[in-house]
């Protein structure tokens, strides 16, 4: 077994984090914007228990639950945005919602 | 095992988060996104953190992406997109630059510092113990240090509930958002192009 395997765990992290920020600059259907923040709050999940077992806690596993929590309320209110805005703009994109802009 | 495990695990993770970003079909990325929580299931499980690989695979798969999807099938935007027109001219080379950025910087944090780079005390509120079961453990934390923001989310979870009927709620005189006003009319220089504006 590798010592330095909590290392690895967390370069695939923030390998995975990049991705999905990537992900959430690129794409401009709101659903996979949604996907790809997911993507990133699993790679603060995966941080957070490589954490814990570094450092013998087991807070880092207790925090992943809150983490778990905020994902699913969330998602909640940006499925509701979603598909409030497709009742008046069906084939909107993140690009054409710019009524705020200044 | 453990690292034969991580690597083929991180290779479907990868894998499946590239799939949730390039995939045209919105349907092939949801469909991504459950092999990439899948691989972190796996990993979690890796780590030692059982409570938390089955609660991964019961709430993201089973109730977020399936939530997902269902949305996806109900508004009906299931179609392709097309991803070879890049509507903000340079978007996509910044972007990509600012993610090899981000993960630049932690790798060379993560490389230099090597374990040094966790800092912080040592079972600060309790030991990961070996005799103790991972389930006991965290219910124990959760009722005991952490039973405050544990109320809390009880309020969160409740107010995206109202939150999510409130905005949902079919209004009884529905007016399309109206184009806005052209914004080269305004003095400002449009965000985007069409490609037809594109050509002359």
């Amino acid at each position: 077994m590798s010592p330095n395997l909590p290392l690895a765990y967390l370069a695939l992290s923030a390998i995975l984090f990049a991705i999905g920020g990537v992900g959430l600059l690129v794409r401009r259907n709101p659903l996979v914007m949604i996907m790809c923040v997911e993507l990133m709050l699993n790679a603060v999940n995966l941080t957070f228990v490589t954490f814990g077992k570094m450092l013998d806690d087991i807070s880092g596993q207790v925090i992943v639950f809150f983490v778990m929590v905020v994902a699913a309320a969330e998602v909640v209110i940006g499925l509701a945005l979603i598909v409030a805005l497709a009742r008046r703009r069906p084939d909107a994109n993140a690009d054409d919602l710019r009524l705020l802009r200044g | 095992m453990e690292t034969a495990v991580f690597i083929v695990c991180a290779l479907i993770v990868l894998g499946g988060a590239l799939g949730v970003v390039m995939s045209r079909n919105p349907v092939h990325a949801a469909l991504s996104l459950v092999a990439t929580l899948f691989g972190v299931a796996v990993l979690f499980l890796n780590l030692g953190a059982q409570l938390l690989a089955v609660v991964q695979v019961i709430v993201y798969t089973g109730a977020i992406v399936v939530l997902i999807l269902f949305v996806l099938m109900l508004l009906g935007v299931d179609e392709d997109e097309d991803l070879d027109t890049e509507p903000i001219v340079g978007q996509r080379m910044i972007a990509v630059l600012v993610g090899l950025f981000f993960a630049g910087a932690v790798l060379a944090v993560i490389i230099v510092g090597k374990d040094a780079a966790v800092t912080g005390a040592r079972s600060a509120t309790e030991a990961i113990s070996p005799s103790v079961s991972n389930i006991v453990q965290i219910g124990r934390q959760l009722f005991t240090t952490y039973v405050f923001p544990l109320e809390l989310t009880a309020g969160l979870l409740t107010i995206a509930v109202v939150g999510a009927v409130v905005l949902s709620r079919r209004p009884k005189d529905l007016q399309p958002i109206p184009e806005p006003e052209s914004m080269t009319e305004l003095g400002d220089d449009p965000l985007t192009t069409t490609p037809g504006e594109a050509a002359h």
